[in-house]
């Protein structure tokens, strides 16, 4: 007999792996304040990624729409066949934050990764991916009509 | 937090929607005041106890957080854990068996 809470189970409080990302700020678990935090592409990928220059790459495939009609809701795909793949980053060019999201991607998922994201105003979508230790992009302008940051 | 899960040849996609406001901190509410930044800080997925993905969201990242990726090696009846912490200090945790 499978217990029904398995299947489906909400929990107020939080998780190990949550208390442990919010009792160690300082390690890597951490979420990257510097990195959302910084108003320029260059600056948030410094605070990404340390000394590294990212080279545009064909293997760094972004998928994002020609025009957004909502910037509120703009879907973004990322994904690559560069091999050992650490980390994949989406940054908005124009947002006064660039920086979106960063998922740090483990050898069990594969390297691809879909996301909605807010786009203030039409802006080059960028797309960042760490592989091998080296630092990858792509990118691609998407145009906005109706821009979603301040509501 | 609802999440779909499908495994195929072992490879399982996920898809997932949260539900949560995503505030900015730049929008204004009905009476012209700043409403505060509310917004998921890290997603995390685990799987047979290991962490897969670590999703850090800053403030661009959608009202009600949409997510899909792919873990290989998943098969069907595997459980996944899924959790989100936001910025403040509120969380949610779900689990989900893979179809």
């Amino acid at each position: 007999m499978i217990n029904r809470r398995k299947f489906l189970t909400v929990l107020g409080a939080a998780s190990p792996v949550v208390a442990a990302l919010m009792a160690f700020p300082g390690t890597v678990l951490a979420w990257a304040e510097n990195a959302f935090k910084a108003t320029s592409v260059e600056d948030a990928e410094a605070a990404l990624f340390p000394g590294s220059q990212a080279q545009p790459s064909g293997q760094v495939k972004l998928k994002a729409p020609q025009i957004a009609e909502n910037g509120a809701v703009v879907p973004i795909t990322v994904s690559t066949d560069l091999p050992d793949v650490s980390n994949i980053s989406v940054l908005v060019e124009k947002n006064p934050n660039p920086l979106c999201a960063s998922f740090k991607i483990d050898p069990a998922l594969q390297p691809e990764i879909s996301v909605r994201i807010r786009m203030g105003e039409t802006s080059n979508v960028i797309a960042l991916v760490e592989a091998g230790g080296k630092t990858y992009q792509a990118s691609q302008e998407v145009k906005v009509t109706i821009g979603g940051c301040g509501g | 937090m609802k999440v779909k899960s499908r495994s195929k040849n072992g490879i399982a996609k996920v898809k997932l929607l949260a539900k949560h406001p995503m505030h900015t901190g730049r929008a204004k509410d009905a009476d012209g005041n700043l409403i505060p930044a509310h917004h998921i800080q890290t997603l995390t997925c685990e799987h047979k106890g290991k962490v897969v993905l670590t999703a850090d969201f800053g403030t661009s990242v959608s009202k009600d957080p949409y997510l899909a990726f792919t873990i290989k090696g998943a098969e069907s009846g595997d459980v996944l854990k899924l959790s989100w912490v936001d910025n403040l200090g509120e969380s949610e945790t779900v689990e989900a068996t893979v179809g």
